[in-house]
């Protein structure tokens, strides 16, 4: 599998959000600015990329040779939020600029289901460690260029004429639902 | 045995791994923040409701120790929140003096206003004042279509037996919505302490303003009021009187004198008179000075006496007193 590919697969074809449906909670409530929608989106990049790497590693080097796969989940989920905790203190200590930007988006990714779905995504299409790192990587971009995508038109819809029993949350849902039907169409690619 | 054993030993140590690296970490990078901000937290309601505009209750803690933000947002916490909130930070707590509505006009009721013509138009006031200037004679009064009554969400606004607007200073927040919807702009929010209004908004002069008035109470711009106010707290505009409310004791003294009862005083017949306990008083003579009717004689050094016909019950001397010797009676 060539990084193209990988990239237009995980970018584009299987959009985590507007595709695979996860993460819809930061999709519908993170997307009312631009500013922070590039917070959360910086913030599930580095967080799915970190993710990737450490499940596939628990994976293969734990899970498999014990023949405990079925406890994938749980230990995913621990190590995820074990992950995300031990992130936030080194960047809070260490990067105090980058703290702010990314503030309360790190500690909301800890529970995003995009961030185990990944994970076990990569187990499931049994992809190669560096695959699946990238794969983690793309992930998050996808995730990131979707929510900007939508923080932008929501951006814009505040000051257009809409009826007043559409504004705010139906019309946002009705704008999530075109962009998923847009994003139907790159599934037949053929790569 | 394995069965058990090996999965619950991984999981088992993975927690423990991923604990103790945390335990670690959390000494290792620890950063010194404002022990004042978990204080805040500890005290706020921690339903993360975000009514403040903070992104949580964690967030608005750091932007209240911070100073960005004022210290009394946060709704679900309500008076005592920002009262502990200003013992933690050493600031006194602005907890605003109650707003309620108050409605400046006496006409509008069944029996008490004179009509132009009979309007059956839409009923909202806001198209009632469009059709010829409002169907009320009075070019200032209440056209009676009660928009403020449709505009109040608490419910605060009734119409009485006659007709009339009553405002409930019980249910009323002084959201100030009735005050925008009347197009008359006959409704002020205003602080509930003060207890004497000029209950007209006729710009019409004398006779004029007099002769629209179905409640024959309409301001007639005598300047009696102005005269009489021992503030000036009272003005003309455009020949209507006006108090101005940072000024107004509310004496009432102008509701005495007002010819038409234009003023109407809440506290009439109600008011005390100030009284000087003779064993307190150091004879600074800071009372007489400050007494706006001359109700308070003595010499310098001795002490004082209110004289109680004179005195219109202010309460000016109790609080200029500076030994507290002055108590109403």
């Amino acid at each position: 599998m060539n990084i193209f590919a990988l990239s237009v697969s995980a970018i584009l074809v299987n959009n985590f959000i507007l595709s695979r449906i996860m993460g819809l909670c930061p999709y519908i409530g993170v997307s009312k600015k631009l500013d922070s929608a590039f917070g959360m989106g910086m913030a599930v990049i580095f967080v799915m990329t970190l993710a990737s790497t450490i499940t596939w590693i628990i994976q293969h080097y734990l899970l498999v040779p014990f023949n405990i796969g079925y406890l994938q989940t749980i230990a995913f989920i621990l190590t995820i939020a074990s992950l995300v905790q031990f992130v936030e203190m080194v960047i809070q200590k260490m990067a105090p600029a980058l703290y702010k930007s990314l503030g309360v988006y790190l500690p909301l990714i800890t529970t995003n289901c995009a961030v185990l779905g990944v994970s076990i995504i990569n187990i499931n299409d049994g992809l190669s460690f560096i695959e699946s790192v990238l794969n983690g990587f793309l992930g998050g971009v996808g995730f990131t260029l979707v929510l900007i995508i939508m923080a932008g038109l929501r951006e814009r819809l505040e000051k257009a004429e809409i009826p007043e029993h559409m504004q705010g949350m139906p019309i946002a849902f009705i704008l999530a639902g075109s962009m998923a039907l847009a994003f139907l169409g790159f599934s037949g690619l053929k790569i | 045995m394995n069965y058990i054993m090996i999965p619950s030993l991984m999981i088992g140590g993975l927690g423990l791994a991923y604990g103790l690296v945390l335990a670690f970490a959390s000494k290792k990078f620890h950063v010194e923040v404002n022990p004042k901000i978990d204080e805040i937290i500890e005290i706020l309601p921690n339903v993360n409701c975000g009514a403040c505009g903070s992104a949580g209750c964690a967030g608005y803690a750091e932007a209240v120790v911070n100073g960005e933000v004022p210290i009394n947002l946060c709704a679900p916490g309500g008076v005592n929140t920002v009262k502990k909130i200003a013992e933690i930070l050493g600031i006194e707590a602005t907890v605003k003096e109650k707003e309620i509505a108050f409605i400046l006009c006496q006409s509008g009721g069944n029996d008490n206003t004179l009509k132009r013509y009979d309007y059956q138009g839409i009923s909202t006031c806001k198209a009632a004042v469009l059709v010829s200037n409002g169907p009320n004679y009075c070019n200032f009064g209440c056209v009676f279509q009660n928009d403020c009554i449709a505009a109040c969400k608490f419910d605060a606004l009734k119409l009485d037996e006659r007709g009339m607007r009553v405002v409930n200073p019980d249910k009323c927040t002084g959201c100030g919505a009735c005050a925008k919807a009347c197009p008359r702009g006959l409704i002020k929010i205003l602080p509930i302490s003060k207890r004497v209004h000029i209950l007209c908004s006729s710009h019409d002069k004398g006779q004029e303003a007099k002769k629209r008035c179905g409640n024959n109470t309409a301001c007639i711009g005598c300047t009696m009021c102005v005269k009489k106010c021992p503030v000036d707290a009272i003005t003309m505009q455009d020949d209507l009187a006006v108090i101005d409310y940072k000024k107004c004791i509310s004496c009432g003294q102008c509701a005495l004198v007002c010819p038409t009862k234009a003023i109407y005083d809440q506290l009439a017949g109600q008011r005390k008179k100030a009284f000087i306990l003779e064993d307190h008083c150091i004879g600074c003579t800071i009372c007489a000075r400050n007494c706006p009717v001359q109700a308070i004689t003595g010499e310098v050094k001795k002490p004082h006496t209110v004289d109680p016909e004179i005195c219109i019950g202010c309460g000016i001397c109790i609080q200029k007193c500076p030994v507290k010797a002055i108590q109403w009676k």
